[in-house]
């Protein structure tokens, strides 16, 4: 069991779902080295038989930690969150826990699959942006509706938890795809509460070391 | 407290791959409990209506009443009900092989079934339907069949039934459906067979439910 090496994530800079997993890490204080896998460039590294002997899913997030390979980011960030559980990313009250794992979920399920590169790869052309927009949409529309019943300063309550760190990747996925935020002001509020906070700074897509030049803070 | 002592109540379609998994659960868990059938075709789809959109504003299915809430998305409620009435148990004690578990049903229920549930091929349409479908089946499968060498024994992980059980069976029968040829996942045909012949498998199958139609039902 190699628990020698310093934990490896291969993350892409604009993977939202590489974002929420480099999120955890920094609020977790867990030091951690980056892979980059363009998912761009060659045709996309995902796909390369390098990167499929790390990850048979052939995408990104995937942590090398505590000697095995983990990838899909909700199933890493709880296992951040049960071998190191300081600070707490799942509130403790079982009910609300369930309530921050479902805004997690309809996130992660819900919209992000629906918008994706992969994805607006397959639908092509001129469509890409519209069905984004369609996707996004009717997403957010949803989840402004459940945050009336779970939020107060972030998703659920006044404390920071998974589905925040799935919240603010898929608002700036938003910001890209031009979609109209002004409907979703409770989306809204919570994004910039967060976006204040350093672990959601130093884990922007415009901070990494794949970042490029152009789009660097 | 007067909660506690309701029955949970399941808002279900026969044939969502979804439900499905939130019903072996129960069934898993020997919870008892009442299923209000949603049909997702009828009337527009009756998951769309002001009554249901107050019952889950995500308007799908399933929803599980209990404990006083309403929950939804099936792996958090699964999650929920591992956590509230935790046997016989969903998810492995051993934290990474738990990870595992966890890994293999996002990897369905966020990597597979939304790009060919009935929202999504209605979007697509006409006669692309059945190609897309199969495309991310197959897709998903190959992946899945790569990752289950590494972690399955009777079943995904090890030879305890887990949440990834739960995801994968749904998703073969999706897989039928759609005519995806399962040749090339013999794992994945082994482990499916394993579980179809457990009663809890079995009670929730599609075939079994309050609204399957007459045409489907065993």
């Amino acid at each position: 069991m190699d628990f020698s090496g310093k934990p490896v994530l291969y993350s892409y800079f604009r993977s939202s779902c590489s974002w929420r997993v480099r999120i955890a890490l920094a609020l977790k204080g867990i030091a951690y080295d980056q892979e980059p896998v363009n998912l761009l460039k060659d045709g996309g590294q995902q796909f390369s038989t390098e990167f499929q002997a790390v990850n048979p899913m052939q995408q990104v997030p995937a942590l090398k930690i505590d000697g095995i390979i983990l990838s899909q980011s909700l199933a890493i960030i709880q296992y951040l969150e049960e071998t190191r559980p300081n600070p707490r990313l799942l509130p403790q009250d079982l009910k609300k826990r369930a309530q921050a794992r479902m805004i997690s979920d309809h996130i992660v399920s819900g919209i992000q699959p629906l918008q994706n590169l992969t994805f607006l790869k397959q639908v092509g052309g001129e469509k890409k942006l519209e069905w984004a927009q369609h996707y996004i949409t009717c997403g957010f529309k949803a989840l402004e509706r459940i945050l009336q019943h779970t939020a107060g300063r972030y998703c659920i309550g006044d404390e920071v938890s998974m589905a925040d760190l799935c919240l603010v990747p898929q608002v700036y996925n938003a910001e890209r795809f031009k979609v109209d935020l002004a409907p979703y002001p409770t989306i809204t509020r919570i994004n910039k509460a967060l976006l204040e906070l350093e672990a959601f700074q130093v884990s922007h897509p415009c901070r990494q070391p794949d970042t490029p030049a152009e789009l660097r803070a």
